[in-house]
């Protein structure tokens, strides 16, 4: 390669003469957007839930209401701390198992071979229909809840993790490899990081199906909890009182959702800069 | 009995076959047929070929991240079985882990190796620092370029001093003028640490310019051993391509790599 040709490669370097002054990109951040959002499906709930029958539906107004009286008599919080009791008893467990467990199934082909159908199957299981024998087994008390809880939950945690390792670059293990690592190493140092944001989809997704096992649970065992208000208002017909419970619930798990969100980019501040997305 | 040398390498009578499926039927592929060729302490040899000639089956294998199916490898007198820190390689893509810094991602190495504190600490500065990287040892692999995240795998390879460099194709992902100023770098590096180095590329220039010697490899087996007269250390690389020295190895080589084309036309 001649000189000349080197020289034009060199960067211009010449001083910007009249640059535009900066212009600072604004746009709406996310969270105002999602505000309005709400603010307006709340509002045209309002507009038209009057119209509805109060048996029938309900309106965010007469909700907020009973959501007053529930929280006064202190009904309320004595419930939601029984159901996030075996709720969150049930979700940890789910998170403590199901993770090491797809680690470990995504790694070998053996127990992916031995286990990984029945993962699958347990999956798509109508956990419902599976509920009173559970009941048989460990009675109508707490223990039965958690367990409703974990069986939901766990599933979608294994599977996630499984995917995930199963994502995770071969020439990854190879760099363990190639610098002696063990295998429990190679699991802990570059399987599990590479993964965690497989895990923390399904840990995700499991908050929605914990919730629901929740409900569940406290419907066909002992009537308790937030489960315990939902079927006591829908059996006296005050839909409005019904809603209380629901939308507590929904809220929650929307909370833990951006709370896994939040711990996601703490321990793996990396991912968001790799996909370039702001999470704001 | 011969005193075993550092930084020896020998491959005597490598073969790898790999059973594939082609079309639905399982079937034997022979990547490599009998490979012979010994390595001395502190040379750079590069393996050259066409894809899919085996060149970096052979270095896999050297590395201990496939078996030879039958033959013996050696390095520095001892036969390789598996991985082991007497071999540093360093990866095509350079294969950061993304979750690290530039100086974790070195310091993984050396604490696989065993090492701990401060002295883990020191050792990865200064590889860091034999790459020209020491300002950049706190960022992580997307906050560098190409070329810095392959110096960072060289730097990685390096700091468990091995005997034996073995390097992938590691500049062939890297725009020219990068590739250039890493060649440059990796002779001065291998200068200083009198690294032996096994370096496959598809690269006709590259080869050339860093080798003392040539493997030019053809379907599976060692068709040439070029010897490349060019004098070491070999000083600027850009002047050295203008010389005639440089354009006759450059020749040879490239004769050796369409010489089944001349047989062909028969």
């Amino acid at each position: 390669m001649s000189k000349a040709q080197a020289m034009t490669h060199t960067p211009a370097s010449s001083a910007p003469i009249d640059e535009p002054p900066l212009r600072l990109k604004r746009e709406m951040p996310k969270w105002a957007i999602t505000c309005m959002s709400v603010g307006f499906v709340i509002l045209a709930w309002e507009v038209f839930g009057h119209d509805i029958n109060p048996v029938f539906g309900s309106y965010p107004s007469a909700i907020a209401v009973a959501f007053w009286e529930l929280l006064k008599s202190g009904l309320l919080l004595s419930a939601l701390a029984q159901s996030m009791k075996a709720f969150l008893l049930g979700y940890a467990l789910a998170v403590l198992v199901g993770v090491p467990l797809g680690l470990v199934i995504g790694r070998s082909r053996v127990l992916e071979a031995a286990i990984g159908i029945f993962i699958t199957g347990a999956y798509a299981m109508p956990l419902v229909a599976l509920v009173p024998l559970l009941v048989l087994w460990m009675g109508l008390g707490f223990a039965v809840k958690a367990c409703i809880v974990f069986l939901m939950a766990v599933f979608p945690i294994v599977i996630n993790t499984w995917l995930g390792v199963r994502a995770v670059p071969k020439t990854l293990i190879e760099v363990g490899k190639s610098f002696v690592a063990s295998d429990f190493t190679i699991l802990r140092r570059i399987v599990l990081p590479a993964t965690i944001p497989y895990i923390m989809a399904g840990i995700k997704l499991a908050v929605g199906r914990g919730v629901v096992a929740m409900v569940i649970a406290e419907f066909f065992t002992a009537i308790s909890g937030l489960g315990a208000i939902i079927i006591n208002a829908a059996n006296s017909f005050d839909t409005a009182r019904m809603f209380v419970p629901v939308i507590v619930l929904m809220v929650l798990a929307t909370g833990l959702n951006s709370f896994v969100g939040f711990v996601e980019r703490k321990v793996a501040p990396w991912q968001s800069e790799l996909s370039g997305r702001d999470e704001g | 009995m011969i005193e075993p040398i550092s930084g020896q390498v020998s491959m005597t009578d490598v073969s790898k076959s790999f059973t594939l499926k082609i079309d639905g039927k399982l079937q034997n592929v022979q990547a490599l047929k009998s490979i012979n060729f010994d390595v001395k302490q502190s040379e750079i040899v590069t393996l050259i070929g066409p894809s899919g000639c085996g060149k970096t089956t052979a270095l896999r294998i050297l590395m201990g991240l496939e078996t030879a199916t039958r033959g013996l490898v050696t390095v520095g007198g001892k036969v390789v079985n598996g991985c082991g820190y007497d071999r540093g390689l360093v990866f095509q893509h350079a294969e950061l882990l993304p979750w690290l810094t530039a100086a974790q991602n070195v310091m993984f190495g050396l604490e696989m190796k065993g090492m701990r504190g401060a002295e883990l600490k020191d050792t990865a500065m200064r590889y860091l620092e034999l790459v020209g990287l020491q300002d950049a040892a706190n960022r992580r692999p997307y906050q560098l370029s190409g070329g810095m995240k392959q110096r960072v795998g060289i730097a990685r390879a390096l700091a468990i001093d091995p005997q034996v460099l073995l390097m992938d194709e590691p500049f062939g992902a890297l725009d020219a003028q990068t590739r250039e100023s890493l060649q440059g770098e990796l002779l001065e590096i291998q200068a200083r640490t009198k690294k032996t180095i096994i370096f496959v590329t598809h690269d006709l220039d590259e080869a050339v310019l860093l080798a003392d010697r040539i493997i030019v490899m053809r379907a599976g087996s060692v068709q040439e051993i070029i010897e490349v007269p060019l004098p070491r250390p070999r000083g600027d690389l850009g002047a050295l391509r203008g010389t005639a020295l440089f354009a006759e190895s450059r020749y040879r080589v490239w004769k050796a790599l369409h010489a089944d084309q001349a047989e062909a036309v028969h």
